[in-house]
C-alpha cells in the first residue's frame, strides 16, 4: 500500500465563538497521493483555508483525523509539521528583519544549521537574489509573497501547500511562479493549490476537489471534472410564428432578449443531431442558427452558484 | 536544539535591534526615579541603617527586571499575533516546550540586561554591597521566570494593544510600585503591611534586596519559597494554556 501524502478522514470544524456558529467544514474526507499536483478549488469561504490550517496544524478540527505522511497532524505534530511547507494566503511578514534573516531563522526553526547553499538557489530561482539583504519591510506586495514561497521551502519539504498563491500577482509574476512549481511537483514534491480560478487549476492540477459550504461536492480527476464544463450551446431562432411543443421546450431555456430563441447545452457536441431531427420531426422552421463554444468559466461560476444538481 | 536556540535567538534580536526603546528607555526612567526620590529624601530618611538612595536602587534595579521581562514575552507574543507572522513559529516542528522556554529565557535575559544598566547607571551613588551575590541571581531568574510568564499569558489573552496596556497599567504597574521598592513595609500602618505580603512581587523585591545588604523585611528563604511557588504556579498555567494553542490555534 501506498503511503498517501495527505490523507483527511471524517473531518468537521465549526467556528463557535463568532456571533453565530460558522460550519467551516463538515465531514471532509480526502485522500492526496504523494506526488500529486492538487487543487483544491472554490469560492470564497468554501473552507479551504480552514481545511489547509488543519493540515497544518494551525487550527484543530473538532472532529475527525489529518495525517501528512502518515504522522497524525495532532499526536505527532513534530513529524508532521516537518514532512508540510505552507504558502498562507495572508501577506504576512515580520518587519523586523532582511529576506536572508527571515530564511536562515525560519531553517533554524526546522532544525537546519547551515541552509546558505539552499537559500541561495531559492532566491535565485524566486528572483530574489538583489533583495536578499533589504528588509521585509522595503519590499513589494509581491516580492513579499516570493519570500513567503521561499520561507515555505527552506527545508525542503515533501508536501508543499500554497493557498492562492497567485492573488494579487501580477501574470509575469505568475507564470514565473507556476513554472517553478511545476518544476518542485516534477522533482517528487507532492502540491496542493487552492484558487478559486478555474483557469488555474486547470493548468496546474492533476486532480481537483471542488468545496462550497465546507463540503467536498466533486472529486475528479482534472479532465474529467473540466469535461462536466466544457459543455457546448446549440441556439437556435424560430422563423415568425413558430412555437416550440413543451417537449422540446422542457430541455432548452428560452432566451431572454431575444424573441423566439432558445438554447439548448449539450452532454456531448453529438447531440446536435437529436436536438435537430427533433425540431424537424415537430415541423419547426428556423431563421437562424449557432452553435457556441464551451466557456468554462462561467459553467463553473454557475455551479459553484448553483449546486450540483444544476449540471450533473 | 537548533530549533530552540534559534527561536531564543530571534526573540532576543527583536529586543536589541530596538535596543533604544527597550534597554535604554527604563534606564532612564530608573535614573530619574532615583534622582527625584533620592533628592527629596537621602538626607532625611535611613533603611536599615542603609542610606535611602543606596537603599532604593536594588529595588528600582529589581522593578526594571520585572517590568521587562513581562513586556518582551507580551510583546513579542501581540504583535506576531496582530501582524500574524505568528504562523512562521506555528507551522514549524518547534515543541512547546522549547517555545515556552525560549520566551522565558528572552524575558529574562532582556530583565537582566536593563537591570545589570540600572545597577551601572546607578552604581556611582555608592553605599551598595554585594553581600549575598547566588541571591541576588537566584531573584532575578525567578523574577524573570515569573513575569516571562506572565506576559506569555497577557500576550495570548490580549487580542489588541489596548488590552494590553490595560494589563500592564492596572495590574502590572500598581504591583510593581506597591511591592517596596520605594520603601521598607515595615514603616507602614499594620494594614498596608498585610497588604504587601500579599503581594508576590514584594518577595522578590525584598529578596532581591537581600543580596545587597543582608537584611530585609522578611527573611530571603520564606521570599524564595513565595517567589518559586508563584512561579511554579503562573508558568504552568501559561505552559498549560500554550499547550492547548489558547488564542494562538483557532
Ligand atoms: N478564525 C475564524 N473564526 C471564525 N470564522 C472563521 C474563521 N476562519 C474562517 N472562518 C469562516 O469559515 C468559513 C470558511 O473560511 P475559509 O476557510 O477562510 O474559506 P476559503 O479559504 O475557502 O475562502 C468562512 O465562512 C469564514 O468566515
Ligand atoms: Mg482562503
Amino acid at each position: 500500500m501506498s503511503l498517501s501524502a495527505v490523507s483527511v478522514r471524517q473531518v468537521s470544524k465549526t467556528f463557535a465563538r463568532t456571533r453565530q456558529p460558522v460550519h467551516a467544514l463538515h465531514d471532509v474526507s480526502l485522500e492526496i497521493e504523494a506526488g500529486e499536483f492538487f487543487g483544491l478549488l472554490g469560492p470564497n469561504g468554501a473552507g479551504k483555508t480552514t481545511l489547509i490550517s488543519c493540515m497544518a496544524g494551525l487550527c484543530r478540527q473538532d472532529a475527525g483525523s489529518i495525517h501528512v505522511l502518515g504522522h497524525d497532524t495532532r499526536s505527532d505534530y513534530r513529524a508532521a509539521r516537518r514532512s508540510l511547507g505552507v504558502v498562507p494566503q495572508e501577506l504576512v511578514f515580520d518587519p523586523f528583519f532582511s529576506v536572508r534573516e527571515i530564511l536562515r531563522l525560519q531553517s533554524g526553526y526546522f532544525g537546519i544549521k547551515q541552509n546558505d547553499a539552499w537559500i541561495d538557489e531559492l532566491l535565485s530561482e524566486l528572483d530574489l537574489s538583489d533583495k536578499a539583504d533589504h528588509s521585509m519591510r522595503s519590499l513589494s506586495g509581491g516580492m513579499k509573497r516570493r519570500v513567503l514561497v521561499a520561507q515555505a521551502l527552506v527545508h525542503r519539504p515533501p508536501v508543499i501547500i500554497l493557498d492562492e498563491p497567485t492573488a494579487g500577482v501580477d501574470v509575469a509574476l505568475r507564470q514565473g511562479l507556476w513554472h517553478f512549481i511545476r518544476r518542485l511537483n516534477r522533482d517528487g514534491h507532492t502540491i496542493i493549490l487552492t484558487t478559486h480560478y478555474l483557469e488555474e487549476a486547470e493548468a496546474l492540477c492533476g486532480r481537483l476537489a471542488l468545496m462550497r459550504s465546507g463540503e467536498i461536492c466533486a472529486l475528479e480527476k482534472t479532465e474529467t471534472l473540466i469535461r462536466q464544463f466544457a459543455k457546448h450551446r446549440l441556439t437556435v431562432r424560430l422563423s415568425e410564428g413558430g412555437f416550440l411543443p413543451p417537449l422540446l421546450a422542457a430541455s432548452a431555456q428560452a432566451l431572454p432578449d431575444v424573441e423566439r430563441s432558445w438554447q439548448w447545452t449539450l452532454d456531448e457536441l453529438s447531440d446536435i443531431e437529436s436536438v435537430l431531427s427533433a425540431l424537424r420531426e415537430s415541423g419547426c422552421r428556423l431563421e437562424d442558427m449557432s452553435i457556441s463554444p464551451p466557456d468554462l468559466e462561467t459553467a463553473f461560476l454557475k455551479f459553484m452558484d448553483n449546486g450540483v444538481e444544476e449540471t450533473a | 536544539m537548533t530549533e530552540f536556540l534559534t527561536l531564543l535567538r530571534k526573540e532576543l534580536l527583536r529586543f536589541w535591534k530596538v535596543g533604544f526603546q527597550t534597554v535604554c528607555a527604563p534606564v532612564l526612567t530608573a535614573l530619574l526615579y532615583l534622582m527625584i526620590f533620592s533628592q527629596v529624601l537621602d538626607n532625611h530618611v535611613q533603611v536599615y541603617g542603609v542610606r535611602y538612595t543606596a537603599f532604593l536602587i536594588p529595588g528600582l534595579v529589581m522593578m526594571s527586571v520585572l517590568q521587562n521581562a513581562f513586556a518582551n514575552s507580551s510583546s513579542s507574543l501581540i504583535q506576531s499575533k496582530i501582524t500574524g507572522n505568528l504562523v512562521f513559529v506555528l507551522l514549524t516542528p518547534i515543541s512547546n516546550v522549547q517555545f515556552f522556554v525560549a520566551y522565558l529565557l528572552a524575558a529574562t535575559i532582556r530583565g537582566a540586561v536593563v537591570g545589570s544598566g540600572v545597577l551601572l547607571a546607578t552604581c556611582w551613588v555608592g553605599g551598595l554591597n554585594l553581600a549575598e551575590p547566588l541571591w541576588i541571581l537566584v531573584f532575578t531568574l525567578l523574577g524573570g521566570a515569573l513575569m516571562g510568564a506572565l506576559g506569555l499569558i497577557a500576550g495570548m489573552w490580549a487580542e489588541k494593544f489596548d488590552q494590553l496596556a490595560a494589563f500592564q497599567n492596572f495590574l502590572i504597574l500598581p504591583l510593581t510600585m506597591l511591592s517596596g521598592v520605594f520603601y521598607s513595609v515595615q514603616s507602614l500602618p499594620a494594614f498596608w503591611q498585610e497588604l504587601s505580603r500579599m503581594n508576590p512581587l514584594f518577595y522578590l523585591i525584598d529578596g532581591f534586596r537581600y543580596g545587597f545588604f543582608a537584611v530585609s523585611d522578611a527573611s530571603p528563604w520564606l521570599s524564595f519559597g513565595v517567589a518559586l511557588g508563584f512561579t511554579a504556579v503562573i508558568g504552568l498555567l501559561s505552559f498549560i494554556l500554550l499547550v492547548r494553542g489558547y488564542k494562538l490555534r483557532t
